[in-house]
């Protein structure tokens, strides 16, 4: 998680994901965010929306930092932490960055779904084009930007892409709200699974409550 | 996180005295009254105008209402004296901070070694069985003999930390933040056997005489072995390993049960200083109170916090085996139901569980933020946010 490390604080600074993600969220919103790292997007939520939030983070490191920034935070595990959440109990529940680090992805999607009125998802785009081409030409386990670590320490379980996850929300009959593509700051709308490093998704369950 | 330790260390209270405070009578839970009942209390710091930073500190099992700073003569300071002080974690230059004694210790408040105004004998066994709610409720008539309103925080580790899950149940409306640490909702079977072993060593003590000790020897011996078992669930396997190793005291050949091992030494040694400074009577209460508490009062935990408003910090050490994280998970469980803020650390330590008393680093970064956030909250909201 190269993105994660970024520091990103001050205004002008701000990660362009979590820049999405701040115009996605609506102002006085309760707000999950599952695997929150630093708490930098719980942070700027805070700031631009004064929302009302909660982060979950299973590194302890992490959970000082959050803690310094005034954030309500628990240590602990995303695959254990949402079934204790009555359904509906946030407006959004966050999974940026983190999807792809988690064994269960589809349990925990769905208890995403069923906790919050709507759940926002990030994750890097394994079929972007460096990837395919160190996969193709170098017949290696691509390493870039958006997959920073080597095959034998990556925290990575799931290696998926945006197409993929368009397949995904079909077969669940997941709603997608709005989607946005970047590579780097530049928003990419021309074969996104080819062009992207990541997608942005604002996904909600079919079933209106 | 370096260096917090030193500096802290640097700066304390220096001389602080212990206050007493008089209640006419105590309606306790169990439906018995107490009359005339004292309650040893230090304070630290200066009640704002508003009179918004109050924070009651709770001590655990063994505690007293010394929290920090030094008494008039003494070497060793309070109990919590590396989290209190000007600049620490309870930061007694912003903050005013109250620690009391427990109704049923042996430290200045009421217990089972105190005079009974009806007969004018000591209670001994006569003492009622006291609860937690019970020492949360002459807290409560203490803070408000301070003339305090709500607290900012009330926080307490281990027993401390129960006293301070009751306070967020019994008086929801008094307590604007809450620190439970290294606590739990209700004793584990584990947990009361430990206890259990520990109260029978003091009642197998020929000096006992049922309860009635105070005008001959106490019962040294068991109150000692009740000890040394505790001291065994404060600690871990590595910290013992580390600080005893199978180091042996002296090189003289084993004799018949000297205490040839450094291990064996220290809890010979723990043991009989607790002795001199502890009462039998009020380690049976006391241990016996903690086995009877259930936060939750028998209710599911759906409905435990549900009128819950303080924003809440808990923290669990992971080799904490007496009081494992599980159950301070279980605490953070209610909060998340209740739809309570809650911050949660399980903080990396091989002391087990003495951390409360010994992680001051992590713990003052944790408290010192958390507290920092609560009362700039309450500042913008002029008091009445949540």
């Amino acid at each position: 998680m190269s993105m994660r490390s970024q520091v990103a604080m001050g205004h002008e600074n701000i990660r362009p994901d979590h820049q999405i993600i701040a115009q996605w969220v609506s102002p006085d919103a309760t707000v999950l965010d599952l695997g929150c790292g630093n708490g930098d997007l719980l942070y700027v939520l805070i700031k631009r929306k004064s929302v009302r939030g909660q982060g979950l983070e299973i590194n302890e490191q992490e959970i000082y930092r959050c803690v310094a920034k005034g954030l309500n935070i628990l240590h602990g595990d995303v695959e254990k932490g949402l079934s204790d959440y009555k359904s509906r109990s946030f407006d959004y529940v966050i999974l940026n960055q983190s999807l792809q680090q988690i064994r269960s992805v589809d349990a925990v999607i769905k208890d995403a779904l069923r906790v919050g009125k709507k759940v926002i998802v990030g994750f890097p785009n394994f079929a972007y084009f460096r990837s395919r081409a160190q996969i193709f030409f170098g017949g290696k386990t691509p390493v870039n930007e958006s997959l920073p670590y080597q095959w034998y320490e990556t925290p990575n379980l799931h290696f998926f892409s945006i197409s993929d996850f368009f397949d995904y929300c079909r077969s669940r009959k997941i709603r997608i709200e709005q989607k946005v593509f970047l590579d780097g700051e530049r928003r990419i709308s021309f074969f996104p699974n080819v062009f992207a490093q990541t997608g942005l998704f604002l996904i909600s369950s079919n079933v209106r409550g | 996180m370096t260096g917090v330790t030193e500096a802290i260390l640097q700066r304390d209270l220096g001389i602080v005295q212990t206050a007493y405070f008089k209640i006419p009578r105590v309606l306790l839970e169990n439906g018995e009254t107490l009359e005339s009942v004292t309650m040893a209390y230090e304070t630290y710091g200066q009640l704002d105008e508003d009179r918004a930073n109050a924070i009651l500190v709770l001590h655990a099992f063994s505690g007293d209402a010394h929290a920090a700073g030094y008494h008039e003569g003494d070497k060793d300071p309070g109990w919590w004296n590396v989290l209190i002080g000007p600049g620490k974690a309870f930061d007694t230059d912003k903050y005013f901070v109250i620690c009391s004694n427990v109704l049923g210790g042996c430290k200045g408040s009421t217990g089972p070694a105190s005079i009974d105004p009806k007969s004018g004998k000591r209670y001994a066994l006569d003492f009622p069985q006291i609860t937690i709610g019970d020492m949360v409720e002459c807290q409560r008539q203490l803070i408000d003999h301070l003339g305090i309103g709500r607290l900012l925080s009330v926080v307490g580790g281990s027993m401390g930390g129960m006293q301070v899950l009751s306070w967020l149940v019994k008086y929801p409306d008094r307590v604007r933040s809450a620190i439970p640490i290294a606590t739990t909702a209700k004793h584990s079977p584990q947990q009361i056997a430990f206890n259990e072993a520990g109260r029978q060593a003091i009642m197998a003590d020929p000096d006992w005489r049922l309860g009635n000790y105070y005008d001959g020897n106490p019962p040294a011996k068991g109150l000692s072995v009740a000890r040394m078992i505790g001291h065994i669930t404060y600690m871990s396997d590595v910290s013992m390993t580390e600080k005893f190793g199978r180091q042996k005291k002296t090189n003289l050949p084993v004799t018949k049960f000297r205490a040839d091992f450094e291990v064996e030494g220290y809890l010979r040694y723990r043991g009989d200083s607790f002795v001199r400074r502890f009462d039998a009577n009020s380690y049976l209460y006391i241990t016996k109170a903690m086995d009877l508490f259930d936060a939750f009062d028998g209710k599911p935990i759906q409905e435990a916090f549900g009128n819950v408003s303080a924003k809440v910090l808990v923290i669990a050490f992971k080799s904490d085996w007496l009081y494992p994280a599980y159950q301070s998970q279980e605490i953070v469980r209610a909060c998340k139901i209740a739809g309570v803020e809650t911050s949660y650390c399980e903080v990396h330590s091989t002391y087990g569980h003495d951390a409360f008393l010994l992680e001051v680093d992590e713990e003052t970064h944790l408290i010192e933020h958390f507290l920092k956030k609560v009362f700039y909250e309450y500042a913008v909201t002029g008091g009445y946010g949540a």
